[in-house]
């Protein structure tokens, strides 16, 4: 009986072994990532200068010290990530090769690169789909740019810069569907919409066109692609940048339908550069991003890797 | 590994000796050995549970992990959002479902039909159960979703919902025509015997004494691919359809908080925690009945 109890007994015993070991093994990913930056502040906390720049190469904590680890999505699409002009990108990248500084994103990121002190081989991308870029936990990434659009509940889980692009939403459709010739808001609610998941499209179509057949959401934009020519959908909602390729590069014999008018005013719909919550690197980002405008670089970006967005219609009220 | 059970009190003898009296018969015994079971395994609950609590509760990220996937704020605001687009789902499921038993108890009788001459309708049938027991659910909607209509073919649907229909009743009906044919299987052939010696041609012994009676018995396995079923609605969402899933998912994404893929795994829960219940009744009840029978 005795013996029995002994044994009883033993097995809380193992549990607590067991929840030892679980304990250690998960505070051990964790602990990696951040004694990079605890190592790189604490040798900026006794820097000779006391003037040194906070913002710049040598005393930013990034994951490695003197590094930048960007992220973005796979496959990169065009215009804000361009393919190599010899053809395929390099691996892991499917599409748009991030690492050429070609296309609107690649270009802003280096450009706030270089401003804040990194040589262009100091900068790093990796692949974080956009449902990882605000999970909790050390992030796998400095900065992140993926067309992420800035709300005040998303800067609850994750630090976003100010805007670097002001976003109209735009419909993209077939030229032989009959919502080619939708003019104003009104025409456009009988018709049936699609977009992707995760983007503010889906919000335009809710609030703004209000449909009367339910609107379908996709994985990717090239699900919904696939459903617009399966006529399974009328119109698709996408970011105007990201119309204008798929018009001119991805779709045959489609067309932007219109743009919705944007609002103005710094609550308009922008992308920000994500970082993790209460990262050192936001302010500076902010800072870096306000002295690109100010100098016309981020103007000249737009306008290289970016159409115009006055060459497409505005939806009349 | 090794010197992880070496160097500890424990080696693998006391590890199965306590598996062995982890799990006593609770049989005769005098109340105050029940007793003291009854407490033994509630202390050692307690120990377990809260040791798992404390550990979660206690791990470094644990503010922001409770911050994004347990928010009461995107909780009342995804719950009733979420339910409405699980009307989608319950549709689909109840769809589906009717045409799988239909179809899945068709198949199964033309794999049970005896016989040389039926040997192509067997033939078929089986292909049909490897086939689509082959195809993952999720592959065999996305390509049916996309491709089907992408045909351009007049007068057949572009909705996506009725491929999903299609793609689950496919993949389902392939599993639940094998559990059919196990209970057609499971029945005596002195039951056939006994029916066509009353004068019942092959068919009608198949049709008012065999499959009664493996329907019965199968009962519970039915009802056990009908929970994966349940569950298997949301792949719709790769498809287009806002279901439940793609409405949490939605929500997630717009808000950077996982809080409604929590509330949808909460009404998973209430809704297929009774139907495994009642599945595990009707198996213990049948097999209390079989055991009734076998005295």
């Amino acid at each position: 009986m005795n013996h029995r109890r002994l044994r009883f007994l033993s097995l809380p015993l193992i549990v607590v072994v067991m929840a030892a070991c679980t304990s250690a093994a998960t505070a051990a990913p964790t602990a990696a990532p951040t004694t990079a930056p605890t190592a790189a502040s604490s040798a900026a906390a006794v820097a000779p200068s006391p003037t040194a720049n906070p913002c710049s190469a040598a005393t930013l904590a990034t994951l490695t010290a003197g590094k930048l680890m960007i992220g973005t999505d796979n496959p990169a699409y065009p215009p804000y990530f361009q393919p190599p002009a010899t053809g395929n990108a390099p691996k892991p990248w499917e599409l748009g090769d991030p690492t050429n500084g070609q296309g609107f994103e690649s270009a802003v990121a280096y450009a706030v690169a270089a401003k804040l002190g990194y040589a262009k081989t100091d900068v790093s991308w990796t692949v974080v789909t956009f449902d990882n870029s605000y999970k909790p936990g050390a992030k796998p990434f400095d900065l992140y740019l993926g067309q992420v659009s800035y709300t005040a509940d998303r800067a609850a889980a994750v630090d976003m810069s100010d805007g670097y692009y002001f976003v109209n939403q735009a419909i993209v459709a077939l030229a032989a569907n009959p919502i080619s010739k939708a003019k104003t808001l009104a025409d456009l609610a009988a018709y049936k919409f699609g977009s992707q998941q995760g983007t503010t499209a889906y919000d335009t179509i809710q609030n703004t066109i209000k449909p009367t057949t339910a609107a379908k959401v996709y994985n990717t934009n090239d699900d919904a692609i696939a459903a617009l020519k399966a006529k399974q959908i009328d119109g698709l909602v996408v970011d105007l940048p990201t119309a204008f390729y798929i018009t001119g590069a991805q779709l045959d014999k489609s067309v932007i339908v219109g743009q919705f008018p944007a609002a103005t005013g710094p609550n308009a719909e922008h992308f920000s550069i994500v970082t993790a919550k209460g990262s050192a690197l936001t302010t500076c980002v902010n800072s870096t991003l306000a002295a690109l405008k100010a100098d016309g670089t981020l103007d000249s970006i737009t306008k290289e890797w970016l159409s115009d967005k006055a060459s497409a219609p505005v939806f009349g009220q | 590994m090794s010197g992880f059970f070496g160097s500890g009190p424990l080696d693998t003898g006391d590890l199965i000796g306590l598996r062995a009296s982890g799990s006593p018969p609770v049989r005769k015994r005098d109340g105050r050995a029940a007793l003291k079971s009854t407490a033994i395994a509630a202390a050692s609950s307690v120990v377990v549970f809260g040791l798992l609590v404390a550990v979660v509760v206690n791990s470094p990220n644990w503010a922001d992990v409770q911050a994004q996937f347990l928010n009461s704020r995107w909780f009342d605001y995804s719950l009733p959002e979420i339910f409405g687009a699980f009307a989608v789902n319950v549709q689909l499921f109840c769809i589906a479902e009717a045409l799988i038993l239909v179809l899945a108890l068709f198949l199964a009788v033309l794999r049970s039909l005896p016989g040389p001459v039926f040997f192509p309708l067997r033939l078929m049938a089986t292909i049909y159960a490897d086939v689509f027991r082959a195809i993952p659910g999720l592959l065999l909607i996305t390509l049916l979703g996309f491709g089907i209509p992408g045909l351009g073919i007049a007068g057949i649907p572009v909705d996506p919902f009725p491929y999903a229909v299609i793609a689950l009743t496919l993949v389902y009906s392939a599993y639940v025509s094998e559990v059919y044919r196990a209970g057609i299987e499971s029945i005596h052939p002195s039951q056939e015997a006994a029916a066509r010696s009353l004068g019942l041609t092959r068919v009608q012994a198949l049709r008012y004494v065999i499959i009664p009676q493996a329907v019965r018995r199968v009962i519970p396995p039915l009802l056990n691919d009908f929970i994966g079923l349940q569950k298997d609605t949301i792949l719709v969402s790769y498809i287009g359809v806002v279901e439940a899933f793609r409405e949490s998912s939605i929500i997630t994404a717009a808000k950077f908080n996982y809080t409604p893929l929590m509330a949808l795994a909460l009404i998973f829960l209430v809704v297929t925690i009774p139907l495994a219940r009642l599945t595990d009744w009707l198996v213990g009840r049948d097999r209390r009945r079989f055991l009734a029978n076998a005295r």
